[in-house]
């Protein structure tokens, strides 16, 4: 049996984290929520719009049943990041955070420099932190050894739904990790969510795959049922690979 | 008396509490984090809280993300 994923001392119910960003409506944000068995959702914090009054989304997030993970998209170095990590901390009543500095917008690949800086301060101000990083193995055992409480590797580009192009990198991590790993950014289908599975990672975190779905509900259902089968075959150990082919069939008895 | 409201110059036509202006903009303050001059403002102090000229206000709250 798998044990069960813990992040810093809180067992998680699901290994499925879900992004609530870009969904068409809050409603179908929140039915999206409950088909995928997610228990971590993440948020963002933003300036409020006077002139764009747009639903609240957080008031349709049962805080009793989900866990808000905020994060600090948007912030552009470790100075800004520890500043809406405080924020975020404020509006959402407790202290973990998933930090990501993304200086860069085309492809909003996390500046480690700065995320290794901001996670060393936010540490030692009491935040659980954990942080969204390229997939670099060193990076993410510097990170770790730093209090980090979980790492997350980016598959590829946040939102480009081009699945894991970092497998490698990722099994290293997952080889050396002592916190959970968990794969973010860039899964665009179940199936790579069997495939970050298969490379060891503990859980994974999508957004844009379910939200812009054309039916985000039944594509929630969809991850949570590949993170379900992807589980089940882990548990049930699998088959070595060989070169060669293994006949399934009996080699005797042929008619000839 | 102006003061830079999220990244914007806003015109204030009196004396006004943070709490008075969250309401003046008809939002909810028990959604909102509030930043003052770059210092959080614990919510129990909207009300006492009034703003100066040259005040730099941020009002903020958790939107959908990822």
């Amino acid at each position: 049996m798998l044990k069960p994923l813990v992040i810093a001392g809180r067992q998680i119910k699901s290994r499925l984290f879900l992004g609530t960003g870009k969904f068409p409506s809050s409603q179908v944000m929140a039915d999206a929520l409950e088909a995928s068995g997610a228990e971590m959702v993440t948020v963002a914090l933003r300036r409020v719009e006077f002139d764009n009054p747009r639903d609240d989304i957080i008031a349709h997030i049962d805080q009793g049943k989900y866990l808000l993970l905020p994060n600090t998209s948007g912030a552009r170095d470790a100075e800004e990041a520890v500043r809406i990590a405080k924020l975020a901390r404020t509006a959402s009543g407790w202290n973990w955070l998933k930090l990501e500095v993304t200086p860069e917008p085309n492809f909003l690949l996390p500046d480690p420099i700065e995320t290794m800086k901001a996670a060393e301060i936010l540490i030692k101000e009491g935040f659980v932190v954990l942080p969204y990083i390229n997939a670099d193995p060193i990076l993410a055992k510097r990170l770790q050894e730093a209090g980090c409480a979980a790492v997350m590797p980016l598959g590829s580009p946040i939102g480009s739904g081009r699945g894991i192009k970092t497998a490698d990198q990722i099994r290293i991590i997952v080889q050396q990790a002592t916190v959970p790993v968990v794969v973010d950014a860039g899964l665009g289908l179940p199936s790579h969510v069997c495939q970050a599975f298969e490379l060891g990672a503990d859980a994974v975190l999508v957004n844009t795959a379910v939200a812009v779905a054309d039916d985000p509900v039944t594509m929630a259902k969809a991850f949570r049922l590949a993170v379900e089968s992807s589980l089940a075959g882990i548990e049930a150990g699998s088959m070595s690979e060989g070169d060669a082919a293994s006949a399934s069939s009996p080699l005797t008895g042929f008619l000839r | 008396m102006q003061i830079v409201l999220n990244g914007k110059e806003y015109e204030l036509a009196g004396p006004v509490s943070i709490e008075g202006l969250i309401k003046g903009l008809g939002q909810d303050g028990s959604r909102l984090v509030v930043e003052l001059n770059a210092t959080i403002i614990s919510k129990e102090l909207y009300s006492a809280s009034m703003l100066k000229e040259g005040d730099t206000l941020e009002l903020v709250r958790l939107v959908g993300g990822g």
